[in-house]
C-alpha cells in the first residue's frame, strides 16, 4: 500500500495540518510517512500546499508529482494539482471555496460545503478535521481510532470543548466520505 | 476630473509584494516621489537590501541594483564613485543595515559617502519569519527570542541613528514614523530633505523611518501602528540628530 | 524511544543537543531557519548558550573561539550565509579545531532563490575556503539520516580534530519524517568530553600543574613550518580518506546494465525510479556517497558491474560530483549526467524517462 497526497488551500486554511495529521496517524499505525510543505515568503496570505506520502514501503520520493488523494480548499488548487491527479485518483472539493470545481470525469470526486459545515459545527478551525473524515470515509488510509487518540492527547487538557468539535467534524466528513 | 493621487513614475507598474498594511509601501512612495520633485529620476539609481524589500530593484522606475545582505552602501559607495555624476540610495531594513552589515553603514557614513540611506525599523526580520533583530525591544518575543529579548544575554536595541550622528561626517541623519498620516507628513518631509542634499552634493543622509511587521509581530495592521506608537517610539525617538545645513550638528 | 514526526531542521538541531552540543551559533535564513529557532527554544532548556550573532562570520568565529575551548560548538546556515563561513572554516581547518556546521543548501549562485539545491558540493568538497585544507562533509538523504549524522558529526570532529559539514538541503530541512532520537548523553558522558581536549585547548591551569601554554591559531609565518603543519594536515586527511569513507549501495550487482550516482535528495529519486524501472524488469544499481568528501571513489569503481553500459550521474546542479566519479570510472564505461537547477527537484518521472532512454 502506498497513497500519496497533496493537501492544498489558501495560507491559514491549515492545509499544512491536515497533511501532518494523516503523516502522523499513519506513522503511528506502523507505516513510512514523508511530509513536505511548500515554503517562502510566497506562502503569506497565498497559496500553500503539501505532499504528503503514507507507505508500507520505505519512502523513496517525499515529492508527490502524481497525487493518488487531491484535497483542494479552494480554486486554484484544483487548477494547479487537479490535472496531475491519478486517474480514479480521490479529488476532496471544499465547494464554498470552488465555485468552478473540476471538470474530470476520471477521477472520484466528492465535493462538500466544507466552509458550512464548519460554520455549522461552529468552528471554522475544524474545516481541516472534516477533509480528514473524508479521506478516512473514503479511503480507510488511516483510521477513524488513531486520530480520535491523537487528538484527545495533547487537547483533552486543554480544550475539550475544542476537542468535541473535532471529533464530530471527523465523523461528518467520515459520513460524506462514505456516501 | 482631477487627479488628486497618482503613483509616482518613478515607480515600476510591478505590484508591491508586501504584506497587506504593510508600512514598505508607503515608504518607496514616499522616497519614489521625493526623486521626482527634484526631477531626479533620469539620475538617480539604488541599491535593494535583503530582506522584505529585496524586490525594490523592480519597484523603482530606474536603474537599480540588488546587493547582498548588508552590503548596500559598499556597494552604493561602488556605484557612486564609478558615477559620480548619478545619485545613489541605500534602502535597507534593520536586520540588513543594523546587523550583517555594521560595518558596511558605519564606514559609509564616516567617509561621508555621497549617498543617501533609507532604514526602515520594524524591530524584526520580516522576510525570514520573525527572528529577532538588533532594533527588537527588550522583552519582545521572536521566533530567536521565543522568551522575549534578554537584555543581560544579547544586549538593548541599537539606536542606529543616534550611533551614526556620534561620527563627524555625516552631513544629515534623521529618525521619523511612518505610523500616522501626520508622521509620514513629517517623514515625507525628512525623506525630501534627504533627496535634496543628495542632489546637491552635499554628503551622507540618513533617513531612519520607524516602520511596523504586522505579520511577524502577530498583530492585525492598525494595532500595530498602535503598539508601535506605545513600545518603539519611546525607545526610538523622532527627531533631527544631524542637519548641517540646518545648523544642527 | 517511540518516533516522533519531525522537520530534518529540528531533528538535526535535538539530536546535536542529545550529543552534547551546548553551544550553538547562528544567524537566520531560509530553508534553514527553524533550526536555529529550535536552538533558540531548546538551549536554554538544557542550560546550553544559544546566541543569534550579527552575521554568518561572526557566527563563524564565535564557533572558533568555542571550538579552541575544546568545548562541542555547532552552527548552521544556508547557502549564502555558508559562502560567508568559508574564511572562518579555512580558520578552523587550519587551527585544527572540531566543529559541526550545517548546510541546508538553497539555489544559488548569489541570492539565487530559497529552494532545494545541491550546488555547494563543489565549495564543500573542494575547500570551500583558501588553502590547503579539506573538511569532511556528511550528506544525508533522509530527516533521520539528517539526525544521526549529528552525533557521527560530533564524533569526528573531535577525533581528528576538523571542522565537520552536514550538507544538506531545503527538502531534507522542511521535510517531516518519523525520527527516532539517541539518548541523550549522561553528565558524566558530558564531562568526558569536556575533558578530551584539554591537552590542547583554552583551558584553565589545574592547581599543581605545570602551567601550559595552549595556542589556537592558524598562522604558520615560517614557510617551513606551514610546510609540515599542511603535510600533516594532509596526513590526517589520508587518514580520514582510508577509515571514514561512507557510502550506501542500492540494488547493486552483476545484472545492473546501469549504474546511478547521486547523493543526499537526489538519490531518494533516483531509487524512486530505480524502483518502479525493477518492476519493468530493468537491472539498475545505485551508489550513493554519504561521504561527499572523503569520496568513496574504490565503492564507486567497483559498484560497476561487468554489463554496466553507462554511468549515470543525477544531481540538482550542473554536475559537480562528476569529475569525482569519472576519476573512480577510469574512462571504462561513458559516464553520463543529468541534472537541474534553480532549486527545482526532478521528480521520480523525469530520473525514469531518462534512464529508460538507455535501455532504447
Ligand atoms: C548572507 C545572508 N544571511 C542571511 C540571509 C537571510 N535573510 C534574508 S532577509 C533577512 C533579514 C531581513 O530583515 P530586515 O533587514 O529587518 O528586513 P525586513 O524583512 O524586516 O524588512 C535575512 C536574515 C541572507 N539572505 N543572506
Ligand atoms: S513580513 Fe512584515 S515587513 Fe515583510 S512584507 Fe510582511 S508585514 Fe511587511
Ligand atoms: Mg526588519
Amino acid at each position: 500500500m502506498k497513497a500519496e497526497l497533496i493537501c492544498a488551500g489558501f495560507g491559514g486554511q491549515g492545509v499544512l495540518t491536515i497533511g501532518k495529521f494523516i503523516a502522523k496517524a499513519g506513522m503511528k499505525e506502523g507505516k513510512n510517512v514523508s511530509w513536505l510543505p511548500s515554503y517562502g515568503p510566497e506562502m503569506r496570505g497565498g497559496t500553500a500546499n503539501v505532499s504528503t506520502v503514507v507507505s508500507d514501503e520505505p519512502i523513496a520520493s517525499p515529492i508527490v508529482s502524481f497525487p493518488d488523494i487531491l484535497v483542494a480548499l479552494n480554486q486554484p488548487s484544483i487548477d494547479k494539482f487537479g490535472p496531475s491527479v491519478r486517474e480514479n485518483g480521490v479529488l476532496i472539493i471544499n465547494s464554498n471555496m470552488c465555485p468552478h470545481g473540476c471538470k474530470r470525469t476520471d477521477v472520484q470526486i466528492i465535493s462538500a460545503p466544507m466552509s458550512d459545515i464548519a460554520a455549522e459545527i461552529g468552528s471554522p478551525m475544524v474545516l481541516n478535521m472534516i477533509a480528514i473524515g473524508i479521506i478516512i470515509g473514503k479511503t480507510g488510509l488511516i483510521k477513524y481510532e488513531t486520530m480520535e487518540e491523537d487528538l484527545t492527547s495533547f487537547m483533552k487538557a486543554k480544550n475539550p470543548e475544542l476537542l468535541e468539535k473535532n471529533l464530530i467534524a471527523i465523523k461528518r466528513g467520515i459520513e460524506l466520505g462514505k456516501q | 476630473m482631477e487627479i488628486i493621487a497618482k503613483r509616482p513614475e518613478s515607480l515600476t507598474k510591478t505590484p508591491f509584494t508586501y504584506c497587506p498594511g504593510c508600512l514598505h509601501g508607503v515608504a518607496h512612495r514616499l522616497v519614489a516621489e521625493a526623486i521626482e520633485e527634484f526631477g531626479l529620476t533620469n539620475h538617480m539609481t539604488g541599491v535593494a537590501p535583503v530582506g522584505c524589500s529585496v524586490f525594490a530593484y523592480k519597484f523603482f522606475n530606474f536603474d537599480m541594483a540588488q546587493a547582498a545582505h548588508g552590503r548596500a552602501p559598499a556597494v552604493a559607495t561602488g556605484m557612486k564613485r564609478a558615477r559620480p555624476d548619478m545619485h545613489v540610495f541605500t534602502y535597507q531594513g534593520d536586520g540588513d543595515l543594523a546587523a550583517i552589515g555594521t560595518a558596511e553603514i558605519v564606514h559609509a557614513a564616516n567617509r561621508g559617502e555621497h549617498i543617501s540611506v533609507f532604514f526602515v525599523n520594524n524591530a524584526i526580520y520580516g522576510m525570514t519569519g520573525g527572528q529577532m533583530a538588533p532594533t527588537t525591544l527588550p522583552n519582545m518575543k521572536t521566533t530567536t527570542s521565543p522568551y522575549g529579548r534578554n537584555t543581560d544575554d544579547i544586549g538593548h536595541p541599537i539606536r542606529v541613528s543616534e550611533l551614526l550622528a556620534t561620527l563627524v561626517a555625516p552631513y544629515y541623519i534623521e529618525r521619523v514614523s511612518l505610523l500616522s498620516p501626520a508622521d509620514i507628513l513629517k517623514a515625507k518631509k525628512a525623506v525630501s530633505k534627504a533627496i535634496q542634499y543628495n542632489k546637491e552634493g552635499r554628503g551622507f543622509t540618513f533617513v531612519e523611518l520607524i516602520s511596523t511587521c504586522p505579520t511577524n509581530w502577530g498583530i492585525d495592521p492598525i494595532k500595530s501602528r498602535d503598539w508601535a506608537k506605545e513600545n518603539m517610539l519611546p525607545f526610538f525617538k523622532v527627531g533631527c540628530l544631524r542637519d548641517k545645513g540646518e545648523g544642527v550638528e | 524511544m517511540s518516533k516522533i514526526l519531525m522537520k530534518g531542521n529540528e531533528a538535526v538541531a535535538e539530536a546535536a543537543i542529545r550529543s552534547g552540543c551546548r553551544l550553538y551559533f547562528a544567524y537566520p535564513i531560509t530553508p534553514q531557519s527553524e533550526l536555529i529557532e529550535y536552538m533558540a527554544k531548546m538551549m536554554p532548556k538544557v542550560g546550553g548558550c544559544f546566541l543569534q550573532a550579527e552575521s554568518e562570520v561572526s557566527a563563524i568565529n564565535m564557533v572558533y573561539g568555542a571550538a579552541g575551548s575544546g568545548k562541542r560548538v555547532m552552527t548552521s546556515s544556508s547557502s549564502p550565509g555558508i559562502s560567508l563561513k568559508m574564511e572562518g572554516i579555512s580558520y578552523l581547518a587550519g587551527a585544527e579545531l572540531p566543529c559541526v556546521v550545517v548546510n541546508v543548501q538553497r539555489g544559488g549562485p548569489g541570492l539565487g532563490d530559497i529552494q532545494p539545491a545541491q550546488g555547494d558540493y563543489f565549495q564543500a568538497t573542494k575547500g570551500g575556503g583558501h588553502g590547503d585544507y579539506r573538511t569532511i562533509v556528511l550528506a544525508p538523504n533522509s530527516v533521520q539520516e539528517f539526525a544521526d549524522m549529528a552525533s557521527e558529526a560530533f564524533d569526528l570532529a573531535d577525533k581528528y580534530r576538523t571542522p565537520v559539514m552536514i550538507l544538506a538541503d531545503g527538502m531534507l530541512g522542511q521535510m517531516m519524517e518519523p525520527v527516532e532520537f539517541k539518548t541523550p548523553k549522561t553528565p558524566e558522558e558530558m564531562e568526558e568530553l569536556d575533558k578530551q581536549h584539554n591537552s590542547w585547548c583554552i583551558c584553565p591551569n589545574e592547581d599543581g600543574d605545570k602551567k601550559h601554554h595552549h595556542e589556537i591559531n592558524s598562522l604558520e609565518i615560517d614557510p617551513y613550518v606551514l610546510e609540515k603543519h599542511v603535510n600533516d594536515l594532509y596526513a590526517k586527511y589520508a587518514v580520514i580518506e582510508d577509515k571514514e569513507t561512507r557510502y550506501e549501495t542500492y540494488n547493486v550487482s552483476d545484472d545492473n546494465e546501469i549504474l546511478c550516482v547521486a547523493w543526499g535528495t537526489s538519490s531518494r529519486i533516483v531509487k524512486s525510479a530505480i524502483n518502479e524501472l525493477k518492476a519493468e524488469g530493468k537491472s539498475i544499481g545505485l551508489i550513493r556517497p554519504i561521504t561527499v568528501w572523503p569520496y568513496p571513489t574504490e565503492a564507486v569503481k567497483k559498484a560497476i558491474g561487468k554489463k554496466v553500459k553507462k554511468v549515470y550521474v543525477f544531481e540538482l546542479n550542473t554536475g559537480q560530483m562528476l569529475d569525482d566519479v569519472k576519476i573512480a570510472v577510469e574512462g571504462k564505461v561513458p559516464v553520463d549526467f543529468w541534472g537541474k537547477v534553480g532549486g527545482i527537484v526532478f521528480t521520480p518521472a523525469e530520473i525514469k524517462a531518462k534512464l529508460e532512454a538507455c535501455f532504447k
